[in-house]
């Protein structure tokens, strides 16, 4: 009964899109307040039916109920609460639910945040954004209906893909989701731009955050992906450049050029036309990732729809809004007025020139995704694109940005000094070069070069985000200098957080590339396999029962200097359900350094064993989680809370005793 | 705690035992196992390179060196065979793509149906850049003297102004709300 109300609830939030689609933006066109009134009510209505439908389809999954043919075909009775749950989003008609949950909750905040737009540009974006929830949810209805019913009822699941019994499926989705979809919103904004006619530095003020959300969630969701495919799959490996990972590499590459973009037309009323575009091109590329993904185009785990049908109907959807889009760019963008002035020397400048690298990359992977798609199809010719192409063509697109990206924020606004700037980088560059130095020294000599370019950039970047920070907080001495970094505004720490962030994760990749060593052999009980200082002495096997799979397990006693500091137990795993094994890797975690244990064949009384040394991997995660701080502390500036205008008069006691430092 | 050789022979013997029961689940082994490498190490650090840029051709986009179907193994055992053999890298991709075409290669080939491929970021990249000069250089310039303010001139001119306004506007309401 429930299922059936939830199916009703689609049915109705796809009506109700339809009114959001079209009131609001009528009004607002009109200039009838009364119907542009209609924005939060019907986006609010889409919003509640959809949250109903999916938790409708969730208590489905808590309660296994295999008459609904999703839960049939990806749960089990025995599976775990938590992946009963997870496992909602864990398949094409859920995830396409939960794509369409955060969809309109999006449509809702708009609606009822921001309450300091003009009402007009408000109901356009919600119109907007109705037009993107109807889409999906005529979709989800014509083709992917997650409520389907099977009978009669199975009396058991046949289980989720044990790739994805796992907390990452969780975390992943939801956090790649809010940041695909968030660049809807600023889709919306720039459509409603176009509409209007109206494009100024409140606009990019009002559309910012929306950014940096967004931004923060999509680079979360993609980290948090690449350690789970690093702990999971079993090769420790952290990035494949597959299909679907530059899927959602791509948004992010677009989402960042945006950002800064955005800086700029904010600051200075320039780049307007460029920013416009890029918000078009972020969405475009979120929708190119979700067709890419879902249509089954890609052959790749993530593909679990391989329905002509929706591949079609994901395709009209991408054709109708990208092109729609560009059709109102080409007609529109010429009236939009040039802004402010500024000098190719300038921190507009260097904004350009990261706008130039950034989206060449950005191009430069979506031709290399496509590419062997296009080609067949032309020529029936086929080619594999892979990693070595990518790295080729990627690293020296991120070297010159990177080189240049210190330098960006000691430039001033309109027009800058670049030996002045360089002045002011001289620490940054000496650390860099002994970095550099000393690597490539301790690297030996097949991967000096690697080592030396990588921790020689990354440091480079590290330092001079701290420099950055440092001689913002003007002269005197340091004492003085160091109580005046928390007053420093947040969006300069979100700056300086976001670069040191890219920093880390260099160094992180750099020194993986460089230093990991790995042992592959063979090993009986009591053989002992040495690596980086470390002796794993395989001491027994066991075999342990979980929830819905067995394990077993292989005991590796850890030791250095021959005392025992730690055992490791990685493990074969069998899910009878889906009678389908995975490989569970055992890592030991020394600071950023990790130990990586894996399993495999097994012969005469031997168990192949694959041992890694991974120095400093984890700074790759955990420098997208600095920059992601960086956004979150950008989000918090004064200057984009909502309500603007007024805090700045209530601070003026302070603000006017502190001008005349 | 368990000393390595502390172990008595029937604990051994049950241990290998329970080895030979992670037979019954044959799972995905691992990518390069000890029996496929060479003894040389040059040669088996030539044949790993070799086999990150090949691509199990059955699998979902993964390399023979990180792949665990039979094929890529027994493409990896190609591999080491004509290393052993004495070709140079360039035979052994050719041998390959003689055999399995361009598809197995995970970097391709430059020819006339990847000439777009490969010329495209370096064509996309000056494009951009000379968008950008153009665009840079029809900016109207900045007018001589037009130095703008530093940050912190702007932050005081600000402040100055708001109290202006507050001055002449009365006290502020007390939620801004």
């Amino acid at each position: 009964m429930l299922n059936e109300v939830g199916h009703f609830a689609l049915v109705l939030a796809l009506a109700m899109a339809l009114v959001q689609s079209v009131l609001p933006i009528v009004g607002a066109q009109r200039g009838d307040t009364r119907l542009m009134a209609t924005a939060a009510p019907s986006a609010g209505a889409v919003f509640a039916l959809v949250a109903f439908a999916f938790a409708a389809l969730t208590v489905a999954y808590i309660r296994s109920d295999f008459s609904v043919l999703n839960v049939f075909e990806n749960s089990h009775s025995a599976k775990p609460m938590v992946y009963k749950i997870s496992g909602v989003w864990g398949n094409h008609e859920g995830s396409m639910l939960l794509w369409v949950l955060v969809l309109a909750t999006f449509g809702f905040l708009a609606a009822v945040l921001g309450r300091n737009m003009p009402l007009s540009l408000r109901a356009t974006v919600v119109s907007v954004q109705g037009w993107v929830s109807t889409a999906f949810l005529a979709f989800i209805l014509a083709t992917s209906n997650p409520f389907e019913r099977l009978f009669p009822a199975p009396f058991e699941g046949q289980d989720l893909n044990p790739l994805l019994q796992d907390i990452g499926l969780a975390i992943h989705p939801p956090l790649l989701y809010v940041g695909y979809v968030g660049f809807s919103i600023v889709f919306a904004f720039a459509i409603a731009a176009l509409i209007e006619g109206r494009l100024d530095a409140a606009w990019a003020r009002w559309v910012r955050p929306w950014i940096l959300g967004s931004w923060i969630f999509l680079t979360l969701g993609i980290a948090m992906g690449s350690y789970w495919a690093y702990y999971e799959l079993g090769w420790g490996g952290w990035w494949f450049w597959d299909p679907v990972e530059n899927a959602s590499f791509m948004p992010w590459l677009a989402g960042t050029a945006l950002l800064h973009s955005a800086a700029v037309m904010e600051k200075r009323d320039a780049l307007k036309v460029w920013t416009i575009l890029l918000a078009i091109v972020a969405f475009s590329l979120s929708l190119l990732g979700t067709f890419l993904v879902r249509s089954g185009v890609l052959t790749s785990v993530h593909a679990f729809a391989s329905d002509p049908t929706r591949g079609l109907f994901i395709l009209m959807i991408l054709a109708a809004f990208i092109g729609g889009a560009f059709l109102l760019f080409a007609l529109r963008a010429g009236t939009l007025k040039a802004g402010g002035a500024f000098a190719p020397m300038s921190r507009e400048g260097a904004l350009v020139f990261n706008n130039v690298f950034l989206t060449t990359a950005c191009a430069t992977v979506l031709v290399g995704t496509l590419y062997p798609l296009v080609l067949e199809t032309v020529t029936g010719g086929k080619i594999s694109v892979g990693p070595p192409y990518f790295n080729m063509t990627f690293i020296p697109l991120m070297v010159p940005l990177f080189l240049a990206l210190p330098a960006g924020p000691l430039l001033a606004w309109k027009r800058g000094d670049a030996a002045a700037a360089a002045v002011r980088l001289l620490p940054a560059i000496v650390v860099a070069m002994f970095g550099a130095a000393a690597s490539a020294w301790l690297a030996g000599e097949e991967t000096a070069l690697t080592a030396a370019f990588g921790i020689g950039i990354g440091l480079y970047l590290v330092v001079g985000s701290v420099a950055e920070l440092w001689l913002r907080t003007g002269r005197g001495a340091a004492g003085a200098r160091l109580a005046r970094l928390p007053r420093l505004p947040r969006a300069m720490w979100g700056t300086a957080f976001g670069h040191l962030g890219v920093g880390v994760t260099v160094i992180g990749i750099a020194a993986l590339s460089a230093f990991q060593t790995e042992v592959i052999r063979d090993m009986g009980p009591g053989d002992t396999a040495s690596l980086a200082g470390y002796e794993l002495t395989l001491a027994r096997a066991e075999r342990v029962e979980g929830p819905n799979y067995t394990d077993t397990v292989a005991v590796f006693d850890v030791r250095r200097g021959g005392r025992v500091v730690d055992t490791l137990r990685p493990a074969k795993r069998h899910y009878p359900a889906r009678n389908m094994p995975t490989t569970e890797a055992a890592i030991k975690t020394m600071g950023p350094t990790q130990l990586y244990v894996t399993l495999g064949e097994v012969a005469d009384g031997k168990v192949v064993v694959r041992l890694f040394y991974k120095p400093f991997v984890l700074f790759i995660w955990i420098g997208a989680l600095i920059a992601a701080l960086g956004g979150v502390l950008s989000l918090a500036d004064r200057k984009l809370r909502i309500g603007l205008p007024a805090p700045a008069r209530r601070r003026v006691p302070q603000g006017a005793a502190g001008a005349g430092a | 705690m368990t000393g390595g050789g502390m172990m008595g022979r029937g604990m051994r013997a049950r241990i290998a035992a329970l080895f030979v029961l992670l037979l019954a689940f044959a799972g995905p082994a691992l990518a390069v196992n000890p029996d496929e490498q060479l003894a040389d190490p040059a040669q088996e650090a030539r044949a790993r390179e070799l086999s990150k840029e090949l691509r199990c051709v059955v699998c979902q986009n993964q390399t023979i060196d990180d792949s665990d179907a039979d094929i890529a193994r027994d493409l990896r055992l190609l591999v080491r065979e004509r290393i052993t053999a004495g070709d140079s890298d360039e035979e052994v991709l050719a041998f390959l793509t003689d055999r399995y075409g361009d598809f197995v290669l995970l970097r391709p080939p430059f020819n006339a149906a990847t000439v777009a491929l490969w010329a495209m970021p370096a064509l996309l990249l000056v494009l951009g850049l000379i968008a950008a000069t153009v665009y840079l250089r029809r900016r109207p310039e900045l007018a001589v003297g037009e130095r703008g303010l530093t940050a912190e001139e702007e932050a005081a001119l600000a402040d100055v102004l708001a109290a202006r306004r507050a001055a002449r506007e009365g006290p502020p309401p007390s939620d801004p709300a």
